[in-house]
């Protein structure tokens, strides 16, 4: 469809957008995609096959497994934030962004540089000990450059905006960026012992440490994971669906509540530790609270489908999106009931939360990811399709039962594990050895790797379906004088 | 740009009248249930946080109506479950072994409480069940170093063996090769008479003296070995190292000297006693 603004009388065309740097990291995602996938892989075989680490240091789970993490994250679920969020605040703004190009390259290499500065630390050792935020100091210190470019490029793109209103995707990627640079920066302070060395001793101690790291662990989770996805989804999905968002006023009220107790939430990490009884009973409720604001936005996804459901038969595409959703919706119910204290004392240290985490991960990030990335691309590249959108549908169906695979092991074998190591028998003795819930855990740590396997293959048919819609004559623009991005 | 609000024809809602690149937004009022739910959870909030503790002041924090705190939870369970313990307990760590073998409820209290132990503290080395592994004796088989007895078994779990407590169970076997007290082809001499005692290849007559001079005073001249010593039996063809021919020269090149903790730093009487009768109990108890 043409857009309505465009046609009103008096308005300035639209201007030039920039556009090869979001090209760049569409082509990155992918990459970055299939080593996070891979790696995940791996380090899901070693713990079936232990021997898979070949006694190799640089080859152990303990390195591969940031690695992996922040692959996935950082580098595969990052790139792609960047990239959309260019997309996205230029186009809703009707404004260049902010800097221009040479900003928007600088910004998206830069953040190139810093996962590769991370990544080398990670295979050699060199290590905060701070789940998600392992990079070490020198690596801290030019992401908080980057990330305050990608600040003043987004805000100011925002600010010279033509629209009179800002759209709701933006206050997502803003809440995201300025949450994030908060968290980054409070978590990683530290002291280097030299400039010439990697080594550094964080500015936090004991019980605060944990605390802070967890604050910013779970509002990684909820800043990074949630509300940046959320704004591609508030763009991308009404976009392919080619109907209004469902309810203004939901969007308000879930934004705002959302933001507000996410923040709180972080001590439901540390349930039953040195962490103060009244920190863990605000982590607790503030999560029980979050269900509701979380659900907002599935609703506000879901309900744009009405009148459009048809759509999901054709375009595999938005299968994704809306599928992503759904494990949206998933994964927010479960987080609520995983942080109640009762629930906590099964779950906490099992499986179980490996499975919640990825069935976010996999389920909603990668998902809503991919079904961004099937719109976007052939429009990117000025293609009116992907090369193939059959298998489009075979990436879906092998990815989803990926998913179910792994969460679903992962469900047994955390409940299993939970169960077992506070088992009692009559006498009052315990009834298992750590030992033995290990290796009852093996025929699930098999099925979990197939999973990842399943979810890997799928990323492939995505990349080889991506190289040849790149690599693919341009269409010729149509008798009806159609553009692509007249959208 | 000027606003324009357009009935939404599938909906039958107003939209809001704003528009960004194509997308609009329609002026949907909130949805009743979800209204309602969020209101539920956050009445459990307010409920939950003024029966536990919760809110943090300058010196102290809501302590709530419940007088919960988790270090009284955790008193309260492991009271539980210690109840049912406490009188058998408290009757194992007075009673001999043999008045404790003697009553079979106690015996058996006893068995399971030393699974419970050995699950916990003995399986990283001596395997689930007592298997054993390469330098980590099986204690299901006969075949003792410092004894099968229960009081053996009971001063090997309280001392430990060469480590630094004061009553640990000490002896070393030299390094003769690496401390030059033999030559390579003497140690291998002797690896050639010590596969032999248990009947594998042919010893010599240098090996054989080489033994008797150097090996027989702990392991006797039979070969028998010396739980005394903890001098291995060389005879039975149970090998803690490996019996081939490059594990025995090794063992004798370079010695082993295998050691365990002193359970009586870490564990109470009654439970190092529930372990000695577990493991003795295993299969090979004398």
């Amino acid at each position: 469809m043409s857009s309505q603004a465009a046609l009103l009388p008096g308005r300035r065309p639209a201007p030039s957008y920039v556009e090869d740097v979001i090209r760049t990291s569409m082509v990155l995602t992918m990459f970055w995609g299939v080593i996070a996938f891979t790696v995940g892989v791996v380090i899901a075989a070693q713990l079936v096959w232990p021997q898979l680490s070949f006694d190799n240091e640089h080859l152990t789970f303990g390195r591969l497994r940031p690695l992996h993490t922040s692959a996935a994250i950082f580098a595969f679920g990052g790139t792609a934030l960047i990239g959309t969020a260019f997309h996205i605040v230029q186009r809703t703004c009707r404004a260049r962004l902010f800097g221009g190009a040479p900003l928007g390259w600088f910004i998206l290499l830069g953040y190139q540089f810093f996962i590769l500065t991370a990544a080398i630390g990670y295979l050699t050792g060199v290590t905060q000990g701070k789940e998600y935020a392992e990079p070490e100091w020198y690596a801290d210190a030019w992401l908080t450059v980057v990330w305050v470019a990608f600040l003043i490029a987004y805000l100011g793109t925002v600010l010279k905006r033509e629209e009179p209103h800002i759209y709701v995707a933006n206050w997502f990627y803003l809440a995201f960026i300025v949450t994030i640079a908060m968290l980054h920066i409070v978590n990683n302070l530290a002291m280097p012992v030299s400039f010439g060395g990697a080594k550094s001793y964080g500015a936090w101690a004991g019980v605060q440490d944990a605390m802070i790291q967890w604050w910013y662990g779970h509002n990684a989770v909820g800043f990074f994971l949630t509300a940046a996805f959320l704004g591609m989804m508030y763009y991308f999905i009404p976009k392919a669906a080619n109907r209004p968002v469902y309810s203004y006023r939901l969007s308000i009220v879930h934004f705002w509540s959302l933001v507000f107790m996410y923040i709180w939430a972080g001590p439901h990490h540390l349930h039953y530790t040195s962490l103060p009884d009244w920190a863990q009973t605000l982590g607790m409720v503030f999560s029980v609270m979050l269900w509701m604001p979380s659900w907002g936005g599935m609703i506000n996804g879901l309900m744009t489908l009405s009148g459009a459901w048809d759509k999901l038969r054709t375009d595999p595409g938005l299968r994704f999106s809306v599928t992503a959703v759904g494990f949206y919706g998933m994964a927010t119910f479960e987080g609520p009931v995983m942080s109640i204290k009762a629930v906590n004392s099964l779950s906490h240290y099992t499986d179980w939360t490996i499975g919640h985490v990825h069935s976010g991960a996999l389920g909603w990030v990668a998902f809503i990811v991919f079904g961004t990335m099937y719109y976007l691309v052939p429009r990117l590249w000025g293609r009116t399709t992907m090369w193939s959108t059959r298998l489009i549908g075979w990436h879906y169906w092998i990815a989803t039962v990926g998913i179910v695979l792994y969460i679903t092991s992962m469900w047994v074998s955390g409940i299993m594990q939970g169960l077992m190591w506070r088992a009692y028998d009559e006498l009052g003795f315990l009834q298992y050895s750590f030992v033995e819930s290990v290796a009852a855990m093996h025929p699930f740590y098999a099925i979990r790797m197939l999973g990842g396997l399943f979810f890997l293959s799928g990323g492939l048919l995505m990349a080889f379906n991506m190289w040849r819609t790149v690599r693919s004559q341009p269409e010729t623009v149509g008798t009806d004088g159609r553009t692509v991005f007249a959208a | 740009m000027p606003t324009k609000i357009e009935k939404d024809a599938i909906t039958g809602r107003d939209t809001t009248g704003h528009e960004w690149d194509g997308v609009k937004e329609l002026n949907t009022p909130l949805p009743t249930w979800w209204v309602y739910t969020f209101y539920a959870c956050i009445v459990f909030a307010v409920v939950y946080a003024v029966l536990y503790p919760s809110w943090p002041w300058l010196s102290g924090h809501t302590t709530g109506l419940l007088g919960y705190t988790n270090r009284t939870q955790l008193t309260q369970d492991l009271g539980e479950q210690a109840k049912g313990r406490f009188k058998f307990v408290d009757r194992i760590r007075t009673a001999s072994f043999e008045d404790i073998r003697k009553d079979p409820e106690l015996f058996n209290f006893a068995l399971a409480g030393g699974r419970s132990a050995f699950q916990t503290s003995c399986v990283q080395c001596h395997g689930a069940g007592g298997a054993g592994s390469k330098g980590f004796p099986t204690l299901v088989d006969d075949d003792w170093l410092w004894g099968g007895k229960i009081d053996q078994i009971y001063r090997t779990i309280q001392f430990g063996i060469r480590n630094t407590n004061d009553n640990s169970r000490q002896t070393m076997m030299p390094r003769f090769g690496a401390d030059q007290l033999m030559t390579a082809a003497q140690v291998a001499a002797v690896t050639d008479h010590v596969l032999s005692l248990s009947g594998k290849g042919k010893s010599t007559p240098e090996g054989a003296k080489l033994f008797q001079d150097q090996c027989a005073a702990c392991h006797q001249a039979t070969g028998k070995g010396n739980q005394e010593m903890g001098a291995p039996d060389l005879t039975d063809g149970i090998w803690l190292y490996g019996g081939d021919r490059d594990s025995v020269y090794r063992t004798i090149f370079y010695a082993r000297n295998g050691s365990m903790p002193a359970w009586s730093e870490r564990l109470d009487p009654a439970t190092m006693k529930m372990l000695a009768l577990y493991v003795h109990a295993l299969g090979g108890g004398k």
